[in-house]
């Protein structure tokens, strides 16, 4: 601690190069944050996907119904916890860069199954209240001023109303949720879509269902699609973590391209920056040479050169790191083409890892080398 | 004036002479500058390739009627007797007594992808008789057109190459239908390259349509008849439809996903753009004050300060145009016609596309390049300016 002086000074020798050093990180950490943040946002939150909890979609494809008649099968096998129906509506609202999605619930067994959605209690009563309730993330309510109370007009695509041409929905509740849960969806009852679509009757788009036994998925897998094998409707199950995995997988390698190239560039950058540290060190082997001189013992310089590259690192990487994390808190940029958008813990971790690598990295060898010079050749090479 | 002109050309060409002397250094900057270059291009290509599949698919000549209030082909829901009364609308191609209009049906289908091994959601459209009269622009390269009223399909060059079982000769199960597959046809490049095409009838049977389609794709009579067609149709009590031009409903399709990827491309290049930048001045001020001595000695024998300027300018302009160009050449080289797919959102369904380093975006990049190296240089070409002659002819 006493040596914290000798450190800040020797830190400032070089202002401008500093300076710059520390920018150079400050970007690097900056952007590796935002980078993590994009990558989770492109995997579709399967981070917080459940194991317990099993999808079936019809076998030909997703866009396939499923008859609601399936439910009370599902519910009475065994080992089945809880088993519910979703459906997509893929309305719009004014205008069809609007989007987000709209998902078609029951909404008691909903809430119980996905306890990650957190509603209070009142706004659940009053959603159970009023088949016409709806109830919206607090990122959508955000994103377009939606108030409890507020009535909210929806064109139909795939569903249209027996009434009308649009669907009006009076938002109910507005549920938060932990980091990585998808705050951006409008969830509304099943009974008030049966009642008033014009055809359709008795369809939903899939089933959710939570085994009692999360390693038994596979087993219980087979057992439902056997269930439904040679019907008109046969199914296909995955875990939901599969399931969003898939869904994921979709969008191709594009995204995993984009941060493939960037992440070798980001390297090269703190390559850059460990170089430049290096250097400065390099330079000042007279100095290193007098405090020899004046008794400071191997360790101490190997500790003092070390501690000054980690110094810099922690202070360029940290900021950058702080930054992104800032950045990330005021939410998805391009209003509702990234719903998950957080950075998670572990990157973070991953990041201050990577700092101090790059700080005992670029410190290393020029530290050895002034812990291993002799005074008169120190001194002699000024 | 012309003695100016020779100090400055002098100084430079000592500056660029000696840059093999400080490699390290000069390495770096090119490097990271190259790096930046990379990114930019290669993140700006996929948003080009993939607009270009998009926009490639349409033609000028052709119409898409949907149904009013659907956003896509996915959503749209025509009964058959509609689309038998869209057939005879005016300004319609008719070949002898038949509409060139194809009745279809878009829907998907679960295959798994070739990379992954994972299901996508493939479209699978089923077309009409007329339908390469309708798309003059597909046509079969590889095994035959399916006969009409069987399970037989043909598939689009994409679809062929990137999902798994998509092959001449091949037969594949989806739920209780076989579907086998008979040719491979080409779109010039366009999306429907990605799809699988089979008899509208048989998919109605298939997935349980009825007697229903979901859009009509139209030829019209020329380009300038759109308006009469249109106004026929959507002025029509029997039906509830949309017409758009068929290039207008890609363009649209596309604006989403390109967005996002130019965004994220732009924002992550301007970003790296500032840490280059920062590379670059370190660079510069390494170069400069190691010379420090020799720039002191130059302008104590009376060179001009500018002419110093300059050709500090003119070395970090060098260093990184010649990152620009080797960041350029490698993306072309790693990414250009790189064939893959993605999912494309407003119709759920994948679309196979190749990346495209188009000579546009090699030239933005190099652009770019010269602007760091321009920022990067000024700095240190100042201070190397203002450097005190006796202090500096002191130094080291």
């Amino acid at each position: 601690m006493k040596f914290l002086p000798l450190l800040w000074s020797s830190l400032w020798r070089k202002k401008i190069r500093t300076i710059f050093t520390l920018l150079s990180i400050f970007v690097a950490f900056l952007l590796f944050g935002l980078l993590m943040t994009i990558r989770t946002a492109f995997s579709f939150g399967v981070d917080i996907a459940g194991l317990d909890r099993l999808v079936l979609i019809h076998k030909v494809s997703l866009i396939m119904p499923l008859p609601i008649s399936y439910l009370d099968r599902l519910q009475s096998t065994e080992g089945v916890t809880l088993a519910t129906h979703n459906t997509w509506f893929g309305g719009v609202y004014q205008d069809p860069a609007n989007f987000f999605a709209q998902i078609v619930v029951d909404p008691e067994p909903f809430m119980t199954l996905y306890p990650e959605y957190k509603l209070p209690p009142e706004q659940l009563t009053a959603w159970m209240a009023d088949r016409r309730s709806a109830i919206v993330g607090v990122d959508l309510a955000k994103r377009f001023d939606w108030k409890i109370g507020d009535r909210i007009p929806i064109q139909g695509t795939i569903w249209q109303p027996k009434q009308g041409q649009v669907w009006e929905f009076d938002i109910a509740g507005i549920y938060d949720g932990d980091p990585g849960v998808d705050k951006t969806q409008f969830f509304f009852r099943y009974d008030y879509l049966d009642e008033n679509r014009r055809g359709g009757a008795g369809l939903v788009g899939w089933y959710v269902v939570k085994i009692a036994d999360a390693s038994k998925a596979q087993q219980m897998g087979a057992t439902f699609d056997s269930m439904f094998a040679n019907s008109s409707a046969e199914t296909k199950t995955t875990t939901e973590k599969g399931f969003v995995e898939g869904f994921a997988k979709q969008m191709g390698d594009i995204g995993a391209i984009m941060i493939a190239i960037t992440v070798a560039v980001l390297f090269t950058m703190i390559l850059v920056a460990a170089n430049t540290m290096a250097q400065s060190v390099r330079e000042r082997t007279s100095e290193v040479g007098v405090l020899k001189t004046l008794g400071f013992s191997n360790a101490s310089i190997l500790g003092l050169v070390l501690s000054e590259s980690v110094l810099i690192a922690a202070i360029g990487g940290g900021l950058g790191l702080l930054t992104s994390w800032m950045v990330v808190q005021q939410g998805d940029p391009t209003g509702g083409m990234l719903p998950i958008f957080v950075l998670p813990s572990r990157d973070v971790v991953l990041g201050a890892g990577l700092i101090v690598t790059l700080g005992v990295l670029a410190g290393l060898l020029p530290a050895v080398n002034a812990m291993n010079l002799k005074i008169t050749d120190a001194l002699r090479r000024a | 004036m012309f003695n100016w002109i020779g100090q400055t050309l002098a100084v430079t060409a000592l500056n660029l002479r000696t840059i093999p002397q400080r490699l390290g250094s000069s390495g770096v900057a090119i490097i990271g500058i190259a790096g930046v270059v990379i990114v930019f291009v290669s993140v700006l290509s996929i948003a080009a390739g993939f607009t270009a599949a998009m926009q490639g698919s349409g033609s000028p000549s052709r119409a898409l009627v949907m149904r009013s209030g659907a956003d896509s082909e996915m959503t749209s829901g025509l009964g058959g007797s509609e689309a038998d009364v869209i057939k005879q609308a005016p300004g319609l191609r008719r070949d002898g007594q038949t509409a060139l209009a194809s009745a279809e049906l878009y829907v998907i289908i679960d295959i798994p992808k070739i990379s992954t091994n994972t299901s996508a959601n493939v479209p699978m459209r089923g077309v009409d008789q007329t339908v390469m009269r309708v798309r003059d622009e597909a046509s079969i390269i590889e095994g035959r057109m399916f006969e009409f009223g069987t399970n037989e399909i043909v598939v689009g060059r994409g679809a062929s190459g990137q999902f798994v079982g998509l092959t001449v000769g091949n037969e594949f199960r989806s739920g209780q239908d076989v579907w086998k597959v008979v040719g491979v046809f080409e779109a010039d490049g366009g999306v429907s390259e990605t799809e699988i095409w089979c008899d509208a009838r048989v998919l109605q049977g298939a997935y349980r349509r009825g007697n229903s389609y979901q859009t009509v794709l139209a030829r019209l009579d020329s380009a300038d008849s759109f308006d009469t067609f249109r106004d026929w149709l959507v002025s029509n009590p029997q039906l509830n439809v949309q017409v758009r031009h068929e290039q207008e409903y890609y363009a649209q399709q596309s604006r989403a996903l390109s967005g996002l990827i130019r965004g994220v491309g732009f924002g992550i290049a301007a970003l790296m753009g500032i840490g280059a930048v920062f590379g670059a001045i370190l660079t510069m001020y390494t170069a400069v004050s190691t010379r420090s001595r020799e720039i002191a000695t130059l302008r104590a024998l009376g060179f001009n300060t500018t002419s110093v300027v300059v050709s500090v300018l003119v070395e970090s302009l060098a260093l990184a145009a010649i990152g620009g160009a080797i960041g350029g050449v490698l993306a072309y080289l790693a990414f250009n016609g790189y064939q893959t797919s993605t999912m494309n959102f407003s119709t759920f369904s994948q679309v196979a596309f190749a990346f495209q380093v188009t000579p546009q975006l090699l030239v933005m990049g190099l652009v770019y390049a010269v602007i760091m190296g321009l920022v990067g240089g000024l700095f240190p070409a100042i201070r190397a300016a203002r450097l005190p002659i006796p202090s500096a002819l002191r130094e080291l």
